[in-house]
């Protein structure tokens, strides 16, 4: 297209025109398909011209200026112009704007066209958004960016996502900075059809945002209205059913007696079902916790501009109740969004966008020793939903069965909980060219959200076990978080001897985020009811003393300043240097100040002469940076020593508050600095259809903020709210490649298909723990046990510690050849139990024989994403998978009485019977200490999304004034091919050091919809 | 061209303007609503403060005396498995290590205690008010209470004075040998018994007695006998205490802080905590860890099944011991009576230690198996009488006074004069000795009874000589010292 603006325009420049005016008609058609475009805008520039298309097509425009340009504009396709030289009958073709070079990526604090990045940076377009149908934006990002890694936190509806760029590089917090429009922002909350494009910068290009790069950014670019268009109104629609993606293969009622029989056998007890004949299957409690659930989605959005002035409207709703527990799990979401924008003169551009986002959520007790789901596992199949009065039955109070396991229908009915949020955020650009080159930009991009959160704990029995109630009451919070983003910054842009292009940025960053918290408790709800849960009727305190109330307040500030110098030669030879010094709050008055530089490079190999562009290799780039980024997301006020800690004691009966030292603090403390090489190269094929990048990449996070770290205990860090400093004492190495391939292609007029698929390796290994032990230790396995997760050098990131099995004993003579497992507990070893290995050599089992037994970082994660367009239909399949982690086995409860899954059938029966299940018996063992017997590989591939759609003819649709009407169905989550037993093996509750451990995640639902766009 | 100055001095303006006036100062900004931990103390409000702070962590104590009966020959590990708080399984059978997280949670939170003490006397001279030495003489017995904790349990440690540890302290400051650490105790209880008033001004609080007693019983530790008789004889014949005639309401809600109770750590059931941070609860954790796991009936709540009484002990009450019944709960009589049922743990007994087990009628706030208000009873004035008997008799200073003594607790137990002890020397010794077993079952003193007069070998099944009178460093701590500490013998 631009080949042909040139000759035009040379052509034009030789030529001697007099005043006269001329007409130009003819008809717009898509390049590919040859299709006339209707509704195209054609406007004359700098005039009040304007003109779109017929249904066919087709325009005319007269009175035109010899000189005047035309442009041509239609969404999703990339902009036409044509200079006027005579009276025409042309034909236009129109092009869509996909993976185009000319693409216009922004970087953080500036722009730039794709061909010239020279960072490895992956845009996710308004078109993947789209099919992908996300009911929550993070999805997007799930299997289309290489190199991204996106787990659910929670399959419950409005649960989170932990999203990692790059592998985990720290052991405290993982998530990328988010800028929504220029200011920092949150993904969660936004409503999927307002986002116009996500883009992630993945290596030093993000040095620009220096402290608050180093997890990487994605940014996020809202909808917006486009200049000289119509009135476009769009309205989409879904609703579906959402269910279970698997239950676990568990014991029923007769398969459990039997089991539970051997098993008080085993252990020299009477049996507990003498008579099995007539227990049949029994409750099967997943089917009776999990059910069907509704979603429903409406979006509605209004767009346009003039020359002048461009605008988008938009609102949309979603509701969705819980695969568990039903609307006592339910998500709803609403928002509403303007932009404007608008010239205010030649010089000066306006540009807002404000969003203002509803949400309600309820929950219910997930992903821990007695959660909803743990107890659907763990309650036996011989006890019915409810007694002979008709009431929830109890799980019994006696040994064996927990207490922690409970009636998990009765669980759901009993817990009350709300959460609602209100939020506004937003932001207003200002665009000033104060003179030629040079453009200054002022924004100021905010959030403000309140928060309001009710729960109820019922009184209530169960008989003994751990949820049991003794006295009602609700408790009440309110939270308001607030922060401001504000940005100066100038560009200085020009050329010089006609191939060195300059441009030079600086500018300045303020960031300041401040809110409160307030929470109150009041006892005895009258009539224990959740419809008078409610601080104003609940009037009871809390006897002996103790604070019934809570709050805080907090005030972060980073003042940062940036430039960056971008050069290039032809558009040949691309170099960037950026550097960002920043003063975070965070760090004491020594160690405020940091700076982060960064460079980039790239050399566009196909632009050289030797280069033939005939050949088969259209384009071809390659580039390279490194730069230092940093991270400071660790809690305010580490420097300093604060009276936060808790010292309160019982005087005259009544809990006395005292002041006690908070957590130890760490002058010294700094940032954690991230060490970012990239080398990549992106090509383009077979004239454009193929699209390949790849990248190699090494992060390297040193003076890792560890919070907490583990020191002496004579420091008093145990003390009740006091705690370890945090001190930078660690370095963590990611690496890997990264590939990424897209294949797109027209095969004839009517059918027309692409094909992505992106793969990427993360190799994780910790480096160096700086403190005595050498090693952090992280979350929790079972009731009372060692801690299950380590970091230490020469390991990944939070891998599995604990015990090798070697095979189950078959007999008294191997145990008596084997070492004394006494130490793990059970001082009796039989025949049947787990062999664990002698790690060691020191003739014992004990706790130094533990050792790495898996991790939870995927070492190799892809996508698959598919689209083709035949005639009117279109179908659509994403898919990605994950090979390599590993997730521990937690949700069951290791106890004789609670149900079993149904591989315990395979049981160690006898000599020879089993190598891998161990015998069932009621007396002790220690055979449920952590080993790789508990450690399952959890690698899978998903097939997240399978849409059919239909769009109906536009000539047809035309002619009641709808430009495009489509229906569709879509499957989300269709299937999961995995080995893991689990409800979820892509889930991870996104802890560094203790995650990938599974007491039963809420699954992520798989859900029918049918939707329906329409255009007018 | 001018235009061009004017604009471009116009942009460089304002730039400066916008960067100088969000220059760093904008990130020096107090916080608001904090106070800095090495500008406190300017008033005596806040030295009070600071001192509830200090008595805070004799509430972890708990652990202490869970964990100091499970290690004696009273009591078995229990809990629901053999991998249930594996540390207190190993200390059962007397194979801990220095790999053990609950012996690991005495150290530290002792080592918290003796640090929120030591903040006091750090900052002891900054501020004057009228009646600071109550204050100080408090927590120097807070700071002698812990240290004596610690001393028990892991023999030399190390001392900083009057301040605080710092980091790295743990690689420098070494640990004193054990008669230093007595030497700390003592003198920091002497000046306690100068200052501290004999009448507690709030339940809770260190008195005189206290003081004494605790003097008296670190003396006892150290085979002082004669100074030990003196302090506690003193106490005997001027304090305000004595025995409570019912043996039985002792030990329930409202026995607590009474006539009897010479030091009690306090809890309440109003306010709890979660696993993640038991010294964290106003509630007694050990309570929910001895009660009967399962339990569904009257009068008790349920628990963990831990700490339950061997039958070795329930052996050694006599016929007619009243104390029995109180101390002793046997759980399927008991469940026969009262139609109550009740689950089966790991090493089960049949017995539960009736002192200290949930009682149904509290809030139990937070979790409820962490938050009972069982006061612990530290220093009961029959432990006094006991130990001051111990100290004339085994010091061979007054067959007399000790017969006395121990006859007073045995009058008491039995309820008569039939069963006073009439021996003298060694054997008298040996009763006294006995007696402060069934006296005090369950109440964490056992073990180093056993240990200090050098018949634990003999009594404990598992216990090394040489070895097990004292428990290992946390493993930990002798990597953090860095080569500083070395470990105790045996381990």
């Amino acid at each position: 297209m631009k080949n042909n603006f040139l000759v035009l325009t040379l052509f034009l420049i030789s030529a001697f025109g007099y005043s006269q005016v001329y007409e130009v008609k003819g008809k717009v058609i898509d390049t590919k398909t040859d299709f006339p475009l209707p509704s195209v805008n054609v406007v004359v520039k700098n005039s009040s011209q304007s003109v779109s298309t017929d249904i066919d097509g087709n325009f005319k425009i007269i009175n035109l200026q010899e000189g005047a340009i035309i442009i041509f504009s239609y969404i999703g396709y990339k902009d036409f112009q044509l200079k006027v030289t005579k009276n025409e009958n042309i034909t236009i073709r129109m092009s869509e704007d996909i993976n185009s070079l000319e693409e216009v990526i922004v970087i953080g604090y500036g722009s730039k066209k794709k061909r010239d990045v020279t960072g490895s940076v992956t845009v996710v377009s308004t078109k993947t958004i789209d099919q992908i149908k996300p009911i929550k934006i993070e999805q997007a990002l799930q299997g289309t960016v290489a190199g991204v890694s996106v787990a659910t936190g929670s399959g419950s509806p409005g649960g989170g996502f932990n999203i990692r760029i790059r592998g985990v590089s720290t052991n405290i917090d993982n998530e990328p900075l988010v800028i929504i429009d220029g200011y920092i922002g949150k993904l969660e909350l936004l409503n999927p059809n307002d986002v116009e494009s996500l883009t992630v910068l993945k290596d030093a290009q993000a040095a620009i945002y220096g402290t608050a790069g180093g997890n990487g950014v994605i940014l996020v670019t809202t909808k917006m209205g486009k200049k000289n268009s119509k009135t476009r109104v769009s309205y989409n629609t879904y609703t579906g059913i959402q269910e279970t993606t698997r239950k676990l293969d568990l014991l029923n009622a007769t398969e459990y007696a039997l089991l539970l029989n051997e098993s008080y056998a085993n252990g020299g007890q009477a049996l507990p079902f003498p008579n099995i004949s007539g227990l049949g299957k029994g409750t099967n409690w997943q089917d009776e916790v999990f059910n069907e659930a509704p979603i429903i989605s409406h979006d509605f959005t209004v767009s346009g501009g003039s020359d002048k002035i461009t605008y988008a409207i938009s609102a949309s709703d979603l509701y969705q109740e819980g695969i568990v527990g039903k609307g006592k799990s339910d998500f709803k979401r609403n928002t509403a969004r303007l932009s404007l924008g608008a010239d205010l003169s030649k010089k000066m551009k306006l540009q807002t966008n404000i969003i203002y986002t509803y949400l309600d959520k309820d929950a219910l007790n997930e992903n821990g020793l007695g959660s909803v789901l743990f107890n659907a596992i763990n309650t036996p199949s011989t006890i019915p939903v409810y007694d002979s009065n008709g009431n929830y039955s109890l799980v019994p109070s006696s040994t064996g069965f927990g207490i922690e396991v409970i009636n998990p229908l009765a669980q759901v009915d009993n817990t009350f909980n709300d959460y609602k949020l209100r939020k506004l955020n937003g932001g207003i650009t200002l665009d000033y060219d104060v003179i030629s080159h040079v453009k200054l930009t002022g924004r100021m991009g905010f959030n403000y959200a309140n928060g309001n959160g009710k729960s109820f704990a019922k009184q209530v029995s169960y008989g003994g076990k751990v949820f049991d109630v003794t006295r009602s009451s609700v408790t009440q919070n309110k939270q308001n978080d607030n922060d401001y983003t504000f940005d100066l910054f100038a560009a200085y842009e020009n050329k010089f001897f006609n191939n060195h292009n300059v441009k030079l940025t600086l500018g300045t960053t303020v960031y300041n985020s401040f809110g409160s918290f307030l929470s109150g408790t009041g006892y005895d709800v009258p009539n224990n009811s959740w419809q008078n849960a409610d601080l104003s009727l609940a009037t009871g305190v809390s006897l002996g003393g103790a604070r019934d109330t809570f709050g805080y307040e907090y005030d972060f500030r980073r003042l940062s300043h940036f430039g960056r110098l971008e050069y290039d030669y032809k558009g040949k030879y691309l170099f960037s240097a950026m550097i960002r010094r920043d003063v975070s709050l965070r760090f004491g008055p020594d160690k405020r100040v940091a700076y982060f530089p960064s460079f980039t490079s790239g050399w566009v190999v196909s632009e050289e002469n030797f280069f033939k562009k005939d050949g088969f290799i259209n384009f071809l780039k390659l580039r390279g940076s490194f730069g230092l980024l940093g991270n400071d997301l660790i809690g305010d006020y580490r420097y300093r020593g604060s009276l936060s800690g808790e010292g309160t004691y019982v005087f005259d009966g009544t809990i006395t508050a005292g002041t006690a030292v908070g957590v130890l603090p760490n002058p010294a403390v700094k940032w954690e600095a991230d060490e970012k090489v990239d080398i990549g190269l992106d090509m383009k094929l077979f004239n454009n259809k193929i699209d390949i990048t790849a990248d190699i990449y090494r992060n390297t996070r040193k003076d890792l903020l560890i919070g907490n770290i583990p020191v002496s205990g004579i420091t008093g860090v145990y003390a009740p709210g006091s705690g370890a400093p945090t001190i930078n004492a660690g370095t963590v190495r990611n690496q890997g490649i990264e590939f990424a391939i897209n294949y797109s292609d027209k095969i004839s007029k009517d059918f027309s298909f692409n094909i992505g698929y992106n793969i990427s390796t993360v190799d994780n290994e910790v480096l160096e723990v700086k403190n005595a032990t050498k090693y952090l230790e992280g979350g929790a396995f079972g009731v009372s046990q060692p801690v299950p997760a380590r970091m230490e050098a020469g390991h990944p990131i939070g891998y599995f510690y604990g015990f090798q099995t070697d095979g189950i004993f078959q007999n008294q003579a191997e145990i008596d050849a084997h070492p004394s497992q006494a130490a793990l507990g059970a001082a009796q070893t039989a025949p049947g139990d787990i062999r664990y290995k002698d790690l060691n050599n020191d003739g014992v089992i004990d706790l130094k024989d533990r050792t790495n037994i898996g991790d939870p970082i995927a070492n190799l994660n892809m996508g698959l994403n598919l689209t083709f367009n035949y005639k009117n239909f279109d179908f659509i399949a994403y898919s990605y998978a994950s090979l390599g982690n590993d997730m521990v086995r937690n949700y069951e409860r290791t106890l004789s009485n609670v149900n079993k899954l149904n591989y315990t059938l395979g049981r160690w029966t006898g000599e020879g019977t089993s190598n891998t299940v161990p015998r069932v018996t009621t007396s002790a063992t220690n055979n449920n200490v952590l080993s790789n017997y508990f450690v399952e590989d959890a690698s899978f591939l998903r097939i997240q999304a399978i849409t059919l759609g239909y769009t109906l003819n536009q000539k047809v649709s035309e002619k009641i004034g709808i430009t495009k009407f489509r229906l569709y169905t879509t499957v989300n989550n269709l299937y999961t091919f995995t080995k893991y037993r689990g409800f979820d093996p892509a889930a991870n509750d996104g802890n560094p050091i203790g995650g990938g451990i599974d007491y039963g995640f809420y699954p992520t639902p798989r859900t029918f919809l049918m939707g329906m766009n329409i255009n007018f | 061209m001018k235009k061009y100055i004017i604009k471009s001095f116009f942009i460089v303006t304002v730039l400066l303007t916008v960067t100088t006036s969000c220059d760093d100062t904008f990130i020096d900004e107090a916080k608001s609503y904090s106070i800095d931990s090495e500008t406190y103390f300017n008033s005596e409000d806040e030295y009070n403060r600071a001192l509830i702070a200090a008595y805070d962590l004799l509430q972890s104590s708990y652990v202490n005396v869970l964990l100091g009966e499970i290690a004696s020959d009273n009591t078995a590990s229990g809990g629901e498995s053999a991998n249930d708080v594996v540390g207190f399984q190993q200390v059962d059978d007397m194979t801990h290590t220095s790999s053990n997280s609950n012996i690991r949670d005495i150290w530290n939170f002792m080592f918290a205690g003796v640090n929120r003490a030591n903040y006091i006397l750090e900052f002891k001279d900054k501020t004057d008010f009228e009646g600071k030495e109550q204050v100080i003489a408090e927590a120097r017995f807070l700071r002698a209470y812990y240290h004596f904790e610690l001393v028990k349990w892991f023999g030399p440690i190390p001392m900083k004075g009057d301040a605080r540890f710092k980091l790295d302290d743990e690689k420098t400051i070494p640990r004193s040998p054990i008669n230093d650490v007595y030497a700390s105790i003592e003198a920091d209880l002497l000046y306690a018994i100068e200052n501290l008033n004999p009448v507690a001004a709030q339940q809770g609080r260190a008195t005189k007695g206290a003081a004494q007693a605790l003097l008296g019983k670190a003396y006892l530790y150290q085979d002082k006998f004669v100074d030990a008789s003196n302090v506690l004889e003193n106490l005997i014949t001027t304090g305000p205490y004595s025995l409570v005639t019912n043996y039985n309401t002792i030990f329930e809600n409202n026995g607590e802080n009474g006539l009897e109770s010479v030091f009690e750590v306090q809890y309440s059931d109003g306010e709890g905590a979660g696993f993640g941070c038991l010294q964290c609860s106003e509630g007694n954790v050990a309570v929910g860890f001895n009660g009967v796991r399962n339990y569904v009936g009257p009068v008790f709540d349920s628990g963990f099944s831990f700490n339950v009484p061997r039958q070795e002990v329930v052996d050694a009450f006599e016929v007619g011991d009243n104390r029995k019944a109180v101390a002793i709960l046997d759980i399927q009589a008991w469940a026969t009576a009262n139609n109550a049922s009740f689950g089966v743990g790991y090493k089960h007994t049949g017995y539960f230690n009736r002192k200290y087990l949930p009682r149904q009628g509290d809030q139990n706030l937070g979790d409820q198996n962490l938050t009972n208000p069982n006061n612990y009873r530290s220093i009961r004035y029959a432990d006094v009488l006991l130990m001051a008997a111990e100290a004339f008799s085994r010091g061979g200073i007054d067959d007399v006074k000790a017969r006395t003594y121990l006859n007073l607790v045995r009058q008491r137990a039995f309820g008569d004069n039939n069963h006073n002890i009439s021996a003298s020397g060694a054997a008298l010794t040996d009763f006294i000795l006995a007696e402060r077993r069934v006296e005090l079952v369950g109440e964490g003193h056992r073990f180093f009874d056993l240990v200090r007069t050098g018949r634990a070998a003999q009594e404990i099944t598992g216990f090394t000589s040489n070895k097990n009178e004292l428990f290992p460093v946390p493993f930990e701590e002798i990597q953090f010292s860095n080569g500083n500490w070395t470990q105790n013998q045996g381990y």
